[in-house]
């Protein structure tokens, strides 16, 4: 077993953007020439002392960041066990973690030339950070989005539009973010010459889920400073949840080498994973090809991917970005998951708690706490990604709770 | 010699894809060869055809929507190869689909539907050891596509290890959409040629015959697909007929400019 560990769990993808037998590069013929420019234009911007500084200058002044470590003292005495911190990511600009993400892709796509930005968007956050990003630097946006969230996540198509971007249904498939990205890579294929695609998660073909984590790697940075120096101490274990899996691996990245800090990856459980209605690619789902990448799927023995389902827009998605696949390979990260009930319960717990209400992305990973927190000693550390704040998902949570709005 | 170069030696070829489980697949495919068609491609279904416009990306949902499996694609495949001991015959798709049970698999599968070449849209020559090892031991061709925006530079690339023809995608974009001009066709598939022996066929976008015959004077297939997808979506039982009566004068355009 000990011969199989690697020496660092930080230095994947290898230079094919393969992390073992995960990620790579299957895109159509037309985009791959498109693709090497691009990793060559991220390994420059890598060396660029100019492009770190206009990229940490935006996140400190246009998106609030660091983002503020907290130690939520309510929520901790009511589960009776370890200390639970939250990384404030819900109070970055636009109100979640995405916005990390967005800014460094469009700071590539201006240094590579392109004038028109695309993206994919399930729940909205991602769709919203990359209008915000488009409006901030003055190029057009385009934001595909499935039909059916379209109309779950209305708030955040409004926002898109306000912010001047154009929202385009997706009806194809059952109108979810596997479709927007289908779509998305349509426009790609055919506007390659002017036109950049921001894609939203740790996924897609190398080099994004290298650059996506990345630059959501500031999470981890920021959060291992901050619980050195206010507890003294790394944390025992770090928790977040999983779609793509972008604030998850950006959390842990920092985090990966040293040993005796815990993971716990949530993905969405949807109904439960005795049926076919959960988006739990890692527990429910087996490697194989989608979207540009090798990974977990959702799918049936013919290979046909079967569609995800969850509470949450954002994590119903049938993959993972390929870095989990491997990480839950080679074990150095556990998964687990929370079902649609269990997240609500645990929105709620938070918002009545601690004042604070999360979006029901993050809460499935409180709600993996509360199972968690009571079996570890009180000097123990919980540190857990509240990625995304709440607002977006107040309709859908009066919804499952039964209240007339 | 193959079944390939056999056919692409008698001169500019017409090739003809329909998707598999849309429509009557084994009666569409008749057609297809009675009215002219030199290669088949018979596309795979898949639930997200990323490389595929409207015509053929509803053409992949009605196949899946009435049950089509792997397993049902072969068969028509073996039953083709049964009628048609002669005629090339690709299979057309995506990786998921073929890699599931793993590349072995699906290769020796693929053999023995006596499949004569394999295209796998988003199996790029950097991933090739996903199913092409398999394929070559088999005999089976990966055939690759080469696109606009395929450099020389990157050209080596795409071919190394491809056999059986080179797929010219004419213009950057999804299936069945606009169409190249014939002079910057004519441009990029005489580049090519300095790269390689293999039978260069061109595709995307073409529909009529005047468009066939002008690539046909050029290279040395014209793949059509998407034309012929959106008849059978049409016209259902009945769309034999009127897939021949089309390929009659795709093939005529073709062989003209022999």
């Amino acid at each position: 077993m000990t011969e199989n560990k690697p020496n660092s769990f930080r230095n994947q993808p290898d230079d094919r953007g393969h992390f073992g037998q995960f990620g790579g590069r299957y895109v159509a013929e037309t985009l791959m020439p498109l693709i090497l420019g691009l990793e060559k234009e991220y390994k420059a911007a890598k060396e660029d002392p100019a492009f770190k500084a206009e990229f940490d200058d935006l996140l400190e002044h246009y998106v609030g960041r660091p983002s503020p470590m907290y130690f939520a003292p309510r929520l901790t005495e009511e589960l009776g066990g370890a200390q639970i911190w939250f990384k404030r990511d819900e109070l970055n600009h636009t109100g979640a973690h995405k916005i990390n993400n967005c800014i460094g892709q469009i700071l590539l796509a201006i240094r590579m030339g392109k004038t028109r930005i695309i993206a994919e968007t399930g729940a909205g956050q991602h769709g919203v950070a990359t209008a915000t990003v488009c409006a901030r630097f003055g190029l057009p946006c385009i934001v595909y989005m499935g039909a059916e969230d379209v109309r779950r996540q209305s708030p955040n198509v409004f926002r898109m539009k306000l912010l001047g971007a154009e929202v385009r249904p997706v009806t194809a498939g059952r109108g979810t973010l596997k479709d927007a990205m289908n779509e998305a890579l349509r426009d790609w294929v055919a506007n390659v010459h002017d036109t950049f695609y921001i894609i939203g998660t740790a996924a897609g073909p190398h080099p994004y889920p290298e650059l996506v984590r990345d630059f959501q790697s500031v999470i981890g940075k920021e959060a291992r400073a901050q619980l050195l120096d206010r507890t003294g101490k790394l944390p025992d274990l770090l928790v977040a949840a999983i779609g793509g899996g972008s604030n998850a691996i950006g959390l842990f990245h920092p985090f990966l080498d040293d040993p005796t800090v815990k993971m716990l990856g949530v993905e969405a459980a949807g109904h439960g994973l005795d049926g076919d209605e959960h988006a739990a690619s890692l527990a429910g789902g087996f490697p194989g090809v989608l979207h540009g990448n090798k990974t977990y799927l959702l799918q049936d023995e013919d290979g046909q991917i079967t569609e995800g389902h969850s509470i949450s827009a954002g994590l119903d998605y049938p993959g993972i970005g390929p870095e989990h696949a491997w990480l839950k390979e080679t074990g150095r990260v556990e998964y687990t998951h929370a079902t649609d009930t269990e997240a609500l319960e645990a929105f709620q717990l938070l918002c009545r708690t601690e004042g604070i209400i999360p979006a029901l992305e993050p809460s499935h990973a409180i709600a993996a706490i509360t199972k968690v927190a009571p079996t570890m000693p009180k000097d123990a550390i919980i540190c857990a990604n509240l990625c995304g704040r709440g607002d977006k998902d107040i309709f859908t949570v009066a919804e499952a709770l039964g209240v007339e709005m | 010699m193959t079944r390939f170069s056999d056919t692409f030696s008698r001169g500019p070829a017409l090739v003809c894809f329909i998707t598999a489980g849309d429509g009557d697949t084994a009666a569409n495919l008749d057609a297809l060869v009675e009215g002219g068609a030199d290669v088949i491609e018979l596309g795979m279904p898949f639930t997200d055809p990323m490389a595929d416009g409207p015509a053929i990306q509803n053409a992949n949902i009605r196949s899946l929507g009435k049950g089509t499996r792997t397993a049902d694609v072969l068969q028509m495949a073996t039953d083709f190869r049964a009628r048609h001991p002669d005629v090339p015959l690709v299979l057309m798709g995506y990786a998921n689909p073929m890699i599931r049970r793993g590349p072995e698999w699906f290769a020796d599968a693929a053999d023995r539907a006596g499949i004569d070449g394999v295209i796998c849209v988003d199996l790029a020559p950097e991933e090739d050891e996903d199913l092409g090892p398999a394929l070559r031991d088999k005999g089976i061709a990966p055939i690759r596509l080469a696109t606009p925006t395929t450099d020389d530079a990157r050209l080596p690339t795409v071919l190394d290890k491809s056999a059986g023809f080179l797929y010219y995608v004419s213009v950057a974009g999804i299936t069945g959409k606009q169409q190249a001009a014939v002079d910057t066709i004519e441009a990029n598939v005489a580049r090519i040629k300095q790269h390689t022996d293999l039978p260069i066929a061109v595709g995307f976008g073409v529909r009529t015959p005047e468009q066939a015959e002008a690539i046909a004077k050029v290279a040395d297939g014209v793949v059509v697909g998407s034309a012929l997808v959106e008849i059978v979506a049409e016209h259902g039982e009945k769309a034999p007929e009127h897939l021949r009566a089309l390929v009659e004068k795709l093939a005529n355009a073709v062989h003209s400019a022999r």
